[in-house]
């Protein structure tokens, strides 16, 4: 008879070891998944792990694939494992993400054609205070009226996926585009461009701010007081109030941080790889950094490693939908399972499995 | 603009059927966080429960099968959750998070070789001479069998709870799992039954949209209805009579907005269709504020682990 025991204290072997072993399952799962679609399994696992890094005819398109898609993961995930970490849930993300894009591209357009070198850092600041205030609606409802966050920030996902129609099809508009929705293309206007620093690396600003905020966070996280507070808010949140943590500034700060970090990443994807505001900018990178801040388990290093492996499922998941015809929702099925095997392992973190009767105390 | 097309008894018996989908998923949730668990993942049931009734209604051709199949896809579907929450004890929030993501993935999946086909028709109940009655007639008589069906889920999950030992039961457990494992009930048991409940009703609410309400399969076409029935759940202070009442009037405003969106009014579509979803927060500050209503209604054990040893 097999029984759970739970253990006094986390174990930190089986911390690290879980996120590992619920990639294994979720390759294995998803290989029978795939099986079940008649592909070759290993051949799917394969071209969806191995071919974008290192075959020979697509690594060179697909690595540098990897930062832009890894980047906006990342930096939403960090935002976002802070609350988390805290019992404080912005599940809203891809809303705070499309309107850090909205802000950030309508400053500057509002520039066109001007060209100075202030306008990039101006749009920067736009973006992330855009993400902010729309933070900031389900964060004061709950400290005001102890409205649920998760239903609100979450609703106002569908609001914001609105308010980018509008925009793509009114207010921000290419006027030269022919009655074409989508804005001007940020690509081609160069003081609002956020361009490829390093020819062929994929590196663009969001990049470096995603790396910038892991390790801010780390720091954070270990060295500050307020990392103290959200982490012993999460852990006990009596004990939190015993010593004296500001649970309403704790709410502020962290649905602030996620959405201002969600909305540059909706900046910076605007400005840089998508180029133009259009009916269907937002790719749920909002959803998806949920499970990297899972799969990271809240930790700062963590969170990049599991973003740039997400990452890879993307560039990955293209290469198999275009090679083997495996249909891009697949992929999304697949990246869902791997949050299931997650949190499902993860009960050997905090329990040990004994075998046998039950002993009397 | 002329708002005089808009015909108030056909705008109320539409509401009913826009109400449906959420009606059937809300009461299903209320079951399950009544029993103490809070399940988000009531988006990925819906969407998996409309694919699940639409292909099974195309391939057979026949709606109740559909219905059937929808209801037994996303009870298993909850049965993922059922076992990561209540065996593997994992934190709720997330994995009703993972059960909306896996689920609108699966369904897409799914879904493939079913974009742009019709389904086969879901006729209405034929009441005779009742339906000429005026007024009442075509409000209220003008439905097929879903409608009526979750009008009386909503009056037996009311009396269930309220007078019989089974409700008894399931509210003990939501309110304190420890005193009910003590008094010999299965918590783990009874939970996982009661989120298999709330499963079915999404999944049914589910294809209600894809087969009656639009009649069609689009990827991720609930477009937030699960979530407007989680909130209705806060709506309705876990009351099943106010279920009823919070779904028609979000039904009412949905086939509003869309008849003032046919009748041209001059606020931009994009607009309107952020109505529902704004109305809902509003709603929900509304009801969390007053702090006595909100504090005395809610299951004491809702989202709490539940272990046998501690």
């Amino acid at each position: 008879m097999l029984r759970l025991e739970k253990r006094p204290t986390p174990s930190k072997t089986w911390s690290y070891a879980t996120p590992v072993l619920a990639v294994v399952l979720t390759m294995i799962a998803g290989g029978i998944l795939f099986a079940m679609l008649g592909k070759d399994p290993f051949l799917a696992i394969k071209t969806i792990f191995w071919d974008p890094l290192f075959n020979e005819q697509f690594a060179s398109y697909s690595r540098p694939q990897l930062l832009v898609k890894s980047g906006p993961l990342i930096l939403i995930a960090i935002g976002l494992s802070l609350g988390f970490r805290a019992g404080i849930w912005n599940i809203g993300a891809e809303g705070q993400y499309i309107i850090g894009a909205i802000c950030g591209a309508a400053v500057g357009l509002a520039f066109y054609p001007m060209d100075a070198w202030f306008i990039f850092p101006l749009m920067v600041i736009a973006g992330a205070l855009g993400g902010l205030l729309w933070a900031m609606i389900p964060a004061l409802l709950k400290t005001h009226f102890r409205t649920n966050e998760i239903l609100v920030s979450l609703l106002l996902v569908y609001v914001a996926e609105q308010l980018l129609a509008s925009m793509a099809l009114g207010a921000l508009r290419n006027p030269e585009g022919g009655g074409f929705p989508g804005s001007r293309n940020l690509k081609q206007y160069e003081a609002a461009s956020n361009p490829e620093l390093i020819a062929n690396s994929g590196m663009h600003w969001g990049i470096v701010a995603a790396f910038i905020a892991v390790i801010a966070t780390y720091i954070l996280l270990n060295r500050h007081i307020l990392g103290f507070q959200i982490r012993l808010t999460g852990e006990s949140p009596r004990a939190a109030r015993f010593a004296g943590v500001n649970p309403t500034a704790l709410i502020l700060i962290c649905m602030g941080t996620s959405g201002a970090l969600a909305g540059l990443a909706g900046l910076f994807e605007v400005s840089g790889p998508a180029g133009q505001i259009s009916i269907d900018f937002n790719q749920g990178y909002g959803f998806t950094a949920i499970i990297v801040a899972f799969l990271g388990r809240l930790n700062p290093i963590g969170i990049l490693l599991a973003g740039l492996l997400m990452g890879l499922t993307y560039i990955g998941g293209d290469l198999a939908q275009f090679m083997l015809g495996l249909p891009a929702s697949a992929i999304q099925a697949f990246q869902g399972m791997l949050l299931f095997f997650l949190l499902g392992v993860d009960v050997l973190t905090n329990f040990r499995i004994r075998f046998g009767k039950v002993e009397a105390a | 603009m002329d708002l005089s097309a808009i015909n108030p008894l056909v705008l109320i018996a539409s509401l009913m059927v826009a109400a449906t989908p959420i009606l059937l998923a809300a009461i299903g949730e209320l079951v399950v966080e009544k029993a103490g668990v809070l399940n988000l993942g009531v988006e990925g049931m819906m969407i998996t429960g409309a694919i699940c009734g639409f292909a099974i209604a195309v391939e057979t051709g026949s709606p109740a099968l559909g219905f059937i199949a929808s209801m037994i896809g996303a009870a298993l579907l909850s049965l993922i959750f059922g076992f990561l929450t209540q065996v593997l004890m994992s934190n709720q929030v997330a994995t009703g998070l993972a059960l909306t993501l896996f689920g609108l993935g699966l369904s897409a999946l799914l879904g493939q070789g079913y974009v742009g086909i019709k389904p086969p028709a879901t006729h209405d109940i034929n009441f005779g001479f009742l339906t000429e009655i005026p007024v009442i007639g075509p409000i209220l008589f003008t439905h097929d069998i879903i409608v009526y069906a979750s009008l009386a889920l909503i009056a037996a999950t009311w009396a269930v709870l309220k007078f019989t030992r089974v409700g008894l039961i399931l509210r003990a457990v939501g309110e304190n799992h420890d005193a009910a494992h003590a008094l010999g009930y299965k918590v783990v048991r009874i939970r996982i039954l009661a989120i298999m409940f709330g499963g079915a009703c999404a999944g049914l609410g589910g294809a209600y949209l894809s087969l009656v309400r639009v009649p069609q399969w689009t990827e991720g076409m609930t477009a937030g209805a699960g979530w407007i029935a989680l909130a209705l759940v806060v709506f309705a202070s876990w009351k099943p009579l106010r279920v009823l009442v919070g779904a028609y009037l979000f039904g009412g405003i949905t086939v509003l907005q869309l008849n003032l969106q046919a009748a041209g009014v001059a606020i931009p579509v994009e607009y309107l269709s952020m109505s529902p979803y704004l109305i809902t927060i509003l709603v929900l500050v509304i009801m969390s504020s007053d702090r006595s209503r909100a504090a005395l209604n809610a299951p004491a054990s809702l989202g709490r682990v539940f272990h046998a040893s501690s």
